[in-house]
């Protein structure tokens, strides 16, 4: 996994509650094995239903054209267990997302790809909207991890905080199966342990060809 | 000191903690499928490492396949490259798969209960977020992404921060034609699509202590759409006597053994929650969804919200309203639709399909609605059949299935045609979910049945007075 230390970008506002994974990435796009995930994300928003650019969309404003975050609403990432949505946030240097909440299975993906979720305090978080509306595209926000801080383009700081483990492994960029891996010897010592206690639990086997 | 059930079962299963804090949890069974399992195959073979245990593990085919009688990898053409993926995959992990034409293929969530695999007290985990509805079996069972997948595949377990408890106890006795989908939309409604986040949800109480495993399932199935992280029903004797038998399922004398642990398998007096709900279930009627999540849902005999009276929510409930091409104050029931689907992880099992037929049974579908029935294993089509409900559904006007995801998943060829108005027993009415511009209302298998029959939103228990 790609380490997250620093990442500077265009903060795109984006303040709806509730944003799904069928909105941001829809399922109709990933009919192939491997997608456009760059054109994959928010497809169906960016859209007008004869195919053409709604140039309503945030993300089809000239000023949010290169962006670098997302700042969303309440339980964002809601809905199914899809991890193309975090893939299309990364095709788009997406690197960090600020929510109000995020919902648990989307906040994991985004661990597990070096995406940094940020939820800011609830007083800080209405004084960060209200610098993205101001700015308006117009000079990036640079986020610090080591230093768990967001910097406006006129020098205001909001800090934030994350779990010490979450921060870890995303500085790290930490190899999450290595990481469990160390730990193999309990892995099996707890098989046998769970063989002897709860011996059904170590056998699935098909009783009718067994 | 008095402890959950779901701290019992976590606690049994706990390998080790992690250097960054988090809890290795055993995974006793895990169930994979081919929108995702071969990206996580495909990780696992550029980093040489193999599946630790590939005879705990199972490969279903169910988002991608076609549901037209007769179907093979071709029939829906984006599907092929992912069955065949899934089944390379599979075979060189040594994992068994059900394929496409297995007597025994169908939708993961259906196909593991039904065979056995999910025993009471047990870890599950499936790369989706429905996962936990084996949760009706007294299973703990996660949904997880594709990273998750291939950490499970070479580990064997998933690295967790422990989730919050929640209850949820839901008493009184259920109406006739009321049933578990009812109660899910209103606990949905007034916890809200996040009112479940960073908890594990025991559904409890006389309701659901009433209900079939089926019903418990569907239940636990709508739990992550208030936004938990699982959710289950502890188990009793409705649960053993429902796994008893079944082909992976422990037999003989390991089954006395199991049994006898699975009796111990409940919350203490006095165990404590981090918060608890009760819903008194007796005066619930049928429910259906009005809007664009799971939360927007209203008796089958309300009225549409109006957002002015509600300054809070306005902005959301407008955009609802326009999308579902609905006006304030107005009813549901009466409002002509286009095309019903009975079927998904929520409402397939061979229950479900009775409870619809028997709605359906010598009547006709209205003109001009397009009805689907799709079972949601390919036994269930099979009992179905030998049952004769496939001949109800049939003569009715239903068109009748090969089991798989169908008009849930949108990734398999069903869906709506634009600006339709589908009455659905699936788990999500988003926007374009089943199709561009689709409107999907949610409701149980009685109320599409009914709907169907009527060709408007229906309320299945005037329908079946006016029989009477």
């Amino acid at each position: 996994m790609q380490p997250f230390t620093t990442h500077t970008g265009i903060a795109v506002p984006l303040f709806k509650d509730d944003v799904n994974t069928d909105h941001i990435a829809p399922v109709q796009a990933m009919r192939a094995l491997k997608p456009d995930y760059k054109a994959l994300l928010f497809m169906r928003a960016r859209q007008r239903d004869d195919g053409s650019e709604d140039p309503d969309f945030v993300l089809n404003q000239p000023q949010f054209r290169t962006p670098g975050m997302l700042v969303a609403g309440h339980n964002f990432g809601a809905g199914s267990s899809r991890e193309a949505a975090v893939w299309g946030m990364l095709a788009n240097n997406i690197r960090v997302i600020v929510a109000r909440s995020f919902a648990d299975i989307y906040r994991e993906n985004c661990l597990q790809n070096g995406l940094l979720p940020i939820v800011l305090e609830a007083q800080d978080a209405d004084a960060f909207e209200q610098k993205v509306v101001a700015v308006n595209g117009a000079a990036p926000f640079a986020v610090d991890l080591q230093a768990q801080r967001i910097t406006c383009p006129d020098g205001v700081v909001f800090a934030f905080d994350i779990p010490p483990a979450d921060r870890m492994r995303l500085l790290e960029g930490l190899d999450d199966i290595g990481f469990t891996l160390k730990h193999a010897d309990e892995i099996g010592a707890f098989e046998k342990r769970m063989a002897a206690a709860q011996p059904w639990l170590q056998i699935a086997a098909d009783s009718r060809t067994s | 000191m008095p402890q959950t059930l779901f701290d019992k079962i976590w606690e049994s299963h706990l390998v080790a903690r992690r250097g960054d804090g988090r809890e290795l949890l055993y995974i006793d069974r895990h169930v994979l499928h081919e929108l995702h399992a071969p990206h996580a195959f495909e990780q696992l073979q550029k980093q040489q490492r193999r599946v630790r245990r590939p005879d705990l593990t199972f490969s279903m085919q169910d988002h991608t396949v076609a549901t037209k009688p007769g179907r093979d990898d071709s029939t829906n053409p984006s599907g092929a490259a992912f069955l065949k993926a899934m089944r390379e995959g599979s075979r060189k992990n040594g994992i068994r798969l059900f394929d496409i034409d297995d007597p025994e293929q169908g939708i993961s969530h259906v196909v593991a209960p039904e065979l056995g695999m999910v025993l009471p007290g047990a870890t599950h985990a499936v790369p989706d977020s429905h996962a936990s509805t084996v949760g009706g079996l007294g299973a703990l069972a996660f949904g997880c992404g594709t990273s998750e997948l291939a950490h499970i595949l070479a580990t064997q377990v998933m690295a967790m921060k422990r989730p919050k408890r929640m209850r949820v106890r839901f008493e009184g006795k259920l109406a006739p034609h009321v049933s578990a989908k009812d109660v899910a939309l209103r606990i949905i409604a007034e916890l809200g699509v996040a009112g479940a986040r960073g908890h594990v949800v025991e559904y409890a109480g006389a309701a659901v202590r009433a209900m079939p495993i089926e019903q418990r399932m569907t239940l636990c199935n709508l739990n992550i759409e208030m936004g938990g992280r699982s959710g289950f029903v502890a188990p009793d004797d409705t649960a053993f006597g429902w796994i008893a038998g079944r082909p992976f399922a422990p037999q003989g004398a390991l089954w006395d053994r199991a049994l006898a642990h699975w009796r111990t398998l409940a919350t203490d007096d006095g165990a404590a929650f981090d918060r608890e709900h009760v819903l008194d279930c007796s005066t619930l009627e049928p429910q259906i969804t009005w809007g664009t999540d799971p939360s927007q849902v209203l008796g089958i005999s309300g009225r549409v919200p109006d957002p002015a009276a509600d300054p809070a929510r306005r902005a959301v409930i407008e955009s609802a309203l326009a999308y579902m091409g609905l006006a304030p104050g107005m009813a549901l029931a009466g409002l002509k639709v286009d095309r019903v689907f009975i079927g998904s992880c929520t409402n397939s099992r061979l229950p479900d399909l009775q409870v619809a037929a028997d709605v359906v049974r010598g009547r006709r579908v209205a003109a001009g609605v397009v009805a689907m029935v799709v079972p949601g294993s390919t036994t269930v089509k099979r009992e179905a059949e030998t049952a004769g409900l496939d001949r109800v559904f049939r003569d009715a006007g239903f068109f009748w299935g090969e089991s798989g995801c169908s008009m849930c998943a949108g990734g398999n060829g069903d869906r709506g045609e634009p600006g339709e108005r589908c009455v659905s027993t699936t788990n999500r009415n988003f926007e374009h979910r089943q199709g561009p511009k689709v409107r999907t209302h949610l409701v149980s298998p009685a109320t599409a049945a009914a709907t169907a029959i009527s060709g408007r939103i229906a309320d299945v228990r005037q329908l079946l007075a006016g029989q009477a």
